[in-house]
């Protein structure tokens, strides 16, 4: 069992849960991930690990809800258990003897972006961080990505928090006032990585994504993670999550994405309605 | 007086229509009478064939004429001396290629039913013993075992048994392996794993689930954890697809997904939180077990036609012939001598249909099997909305990739010395799948019993030298 020992709803969406599990804290690095299941039922989700503290032995995930399977990890509190946590599992980022990176977070996927922006800062690069979120009430890790980050482009699309817009374009301003980034990273939902994508490689730029196609074991045993990678086949768990994001076929993944989206609204349903019985 | 009936006893089934839409186990087991009539049909000749047909050199006839003298538990006490598993292997061992396969009185007429008394004998008993295992006393040496299928798990016990401490490393969250994971429920009930399982901790085996050896824990931090030896028994888990076009459609599964998330993941329950395809017109590509599991838990899922799709013919089946024979019952259409060479998608990315290649068989290949060579110009295309791709797995390369100086050969097995399964790592010992690549439990029970009797030799020369 594994405790959760602090969560924090960071928006009304989106949680923040901190995990006693001195294993996977252990061997942690930016850009890995773990399964939970929250009940012996439970489905195996993968969430990405948002930081760790290997002395505390803790590891923070940050997830937004979702389907089913997030509202039920959302109705735990601090004191409650996870019945699984296993990790890391993928290839950590690969960071090092990077000088210059603009990393882009969409949404939730800011949750991924901060650790490997964390890194690269304690590495000694230079960090510009372009996050983006739908409207101000959504904006997480504000301060935390000003903590590691060189410079900070907040978009909004209703321009309710930094500039109105989307996130590729202040990406490519970044560009056009001649910054030269040895990579760009980007995580967020797949449109996002895909747009971000299209215009560096416009201009050049070599671009890591993070993917996070539907998963079960997380360790190569399955195969329903596997991804389009330069035209061969990629299992996301063990050869990524990252990968070059030149190289993705993104409308694939978004098609594969959506496999289960009825299932997925009808759990979530059925989700709530165990809840407002609990609530009753 | 031996029972001469050229027949077996046949096997109390559930009804083909009734059981193609449940998951409680097809074969219902013999009676008390049936099994001690199939044992007398025995004819205890001298050279005991059968014998040599069994991986692991089971006492067959000794146990049978406890069976034939009503003696179950004396029938079980030999059983058990060879095998870790008999209520396993009975229900899903090739008997037809070994022990049954061998039988003299096979040659005439039908084979003695040795799995499935087999089969009797562990089930019985598991239900009437009440005998609490005893706890062997410790000999102050600690063995990690990387795995829970039946490598590991017999591995485990035969360690635990000799008195060393072991704790039994499993990547998933439930321990058992394929037969957990892979093999159904109505081919092998749950709890019988699970009651093996128990056995094991009673005997002060540690199971920690939820550990990936080679990323959570590594195998040279087993050893600085104080283990003195590592049995690798992480099977052969990796999933093969055939790279042909329309792979990544909405609906192609690998059988490990597609079987992972029926029996692990229980999906074919009311309510259960993991989704599945409930297809309608379904192909399964693949002749083996894997593939023969795969179409029936698809038919169970409420498919109206679901499809054995092979390249070769009905008498190449890799299968296990009972396994054949129940899918055919079921409604399972066997589209042999075929080949799949493309998956179509409709405008939303779902499959819509698999187009085929008609083979013929030809020379004789390296594996001395007839190689299937395509018939030009034709070709077929069959509508589903599903395809299970069951064409093989191959070893993980997880633990050897982040394992210095254990090699695998170019499959990715782990390479042995011999059957003892020592590796080229000192202290490392490997069996099962992991080392054979994807084949069957018993093979994988038998390397573990081998590994373990050479770890604890292994460990004993250290403590002397
Ligand atoms: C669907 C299906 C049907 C089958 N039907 C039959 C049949 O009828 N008869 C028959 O004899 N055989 C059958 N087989 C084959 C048989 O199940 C296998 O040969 C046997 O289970 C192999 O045992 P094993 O112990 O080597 O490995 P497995 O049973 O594969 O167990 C390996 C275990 O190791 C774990 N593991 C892997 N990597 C790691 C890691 N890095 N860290 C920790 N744990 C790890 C896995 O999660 C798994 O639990 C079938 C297989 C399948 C898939
Ligand atoms: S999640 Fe199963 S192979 Fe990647």
């Amino acid at each position: 069992m594994f405790k959760i020992l602090e969560k924090q709803a960071l928006n009304p969406t989106v949680t923040k849960m901190v995990i006693d599990a001195p294993l996977v804290a252990r061997k942690a690095e930016p850009g890995q991930f773990i399964i939970y299941r929250a009940s012996e039922d439970g489905e195996r989700v993968p969430l990405t690990i948002a930081d760790f503290d290997r002395e505390k032995g803790t590891v923070t995930i940050i997830f937004q809800i979702v389907g089913g399977s997030t509202m039920e990890l959302n109705a735990l509190n601090a004191g409650d258990s996870l019945v699984d946590f296993v990790g890391p599992l993928g290839t950590p980022s690969k960071l090092e003897g990077l000088k210059k990176v603009a990393v882009v977070g969409g949404g939730v996927g800011c949750a991924i972006a901060y650790p490997v922006a964390k890194k690269l800062h304690q590495l000694g690069a230079e960090v510009h961080s372009v996050v983006g979120f739908r409207s101000k009430d959504l904006v997480i890790l504000e301060q935390e990505f000003e903590a590691v980050s060189d410079r900070v482009e907040k978009m909004s699309d209703d321009g309710t928090w930094g500039d109105k817009g989307v996130v590729t374009a202040a990406l490519e301003k970044l560009i056009k006032e001649g910054n030269q980034y040895d990579e760009v990273i980007a995580i967020g939902p797949l449109i996002m990585m895909k747009f971000v994508c299209q215009l560096t490689k416009q201009y050049g730029i070599k671009t890591t994504v993070s993917m996070n196609p539907i998963m079960i074991d997380g360790t190569g045993m399955c195969g329903g993670c596997r991804l389009t990678v330069g035209g061969k086949t990629k299992f996301a768990c063990v050869d990524g999550p990252d990968f070059d994001g030149h190289q993705v076929d993104f409308d694939e993944a978004m098609h594969r994405g959506s496999m289960y989206r009825g299932f997925e609204a009808r759990a979530r349903e059925a989700e709530c309605e165990l809840l407002k019985k609990e609530v009753q | 007086m031996p029972n001469m009936d050229p027949k077996k006893c046949p096997m109390p089934v559930q009804e083909p229509d009734v059981r193609n839409k449940n998951f409680s186990e097809v074969a219902l087991g013999y009676t008390y009478d049936m099994a001690v009539n199939e044992a007398k049909r025995c004819l205890h000749c001298k050279n005991h064939p059968c014998v040599d047909g069994c991986p692991v050199g089971i006492d067959i006839p000794g146990f049978i004429a406890k069976v034939a003298q009503e003696d179950l538990e004396g029938a079980y006490e030999i059983l058990s001396a060879s095998s870790a598993l008999p209520a396993v292997c009975g229900r899903v061992c090739p008997q037809e290629n070994q022990c049954e396969g061998k039988c003299i009185r096979g040659i005439k007429a039908e084979p003695v039913g040795i799995g499935r008394l087999e089969r009797f004998v562990a089930d019985w008993h598991r239900q009437h013993t009440s005998e609490q295992p005893k706890m062997p006393a410790p000999n102050g040496h600690k063995v990690a075992v990387i795995g829970s299928g039946p490598s590991g798990l017999t591995a485990a016990g035969d360690l635990a048994k000799m008195g060393y401490k072991v704790t039994v490393y499993e990547a998933l969250h439930t321990p058992g392996g394929v037969l957990v994971y892979g093999i159904p429920e109505f081919r092998l009930p749950k709890d019988i794993v699970r009651q093996e399982i128990d056995g094991l901790k009673a005997i002060g085996v540690d199971i920690e689930t939820d550990v990936v050896i080679g990323k959570t824990i590594t195998v040279d931090e087993l050893f600085e954890m104080g283990n003195e030896a590592v049995f690798i028994g992480s099977g052969a888990g990796l999933p093969r697809f055939m790279n042909i076009p329309g792979e990544s459609l909405n609906g192609v599964y690998s059988a490990n997904e597609f079987l992972t998330r029926i029996n692990l993941m229980k999906a074919y329950l009311p309510g259960a939180k993991t989704p599945i395809q409930h297809a309608k017109r379904v192909a399964v590509v693949g002749g083996g077990n894997v593939a023969m599991d795969a179409a029936r838990c698809a038919k169970r899922l409420g498919a109206e036609e679901v499809y054995i799709v092979y390249r070769r013919g009905m008498e190449e089946l890799p299968a296990r012939k009972e396994e054949v024979e129940h899918a055919e019952e079921e409604g399972i259409i066997f589209k042999t001598l075929s080949n799949p060479t493309e998956i179509l998608g409709d405008d939303k990315g779902y499959v819509s249909g698999i187009v085929c290649q008609e083979m013929e068989l030809g020379e004789p290949d390296a594996s001395g099997r007839r190689r299937p060579v395509a018939k030009e110009g034709c070709t077929f295309t069959l509508d589903v909305d599903s395809v299970i791709m069951s064409i093989g797995t191959s070893p993980n390369p997880l633990i050897r990739s982040t394992t210095p100086g254990l090699e695998a050969n170019s499959h990715g097995c782990l390479i042995t010395k011999g059957e003892d399964g020592e590796t080229t790592r000192q202290g490392v010992y490997a069996g099962g799948d992991a080392v054979t690549g994807a084949a069957t439990v018993i093979l994988a029970m038998g390397a573990g019993k081998h590994a373990a009797k050479a770890i604890d030799a292994y460990i004993r020369g250290k403590s002397q030298g």
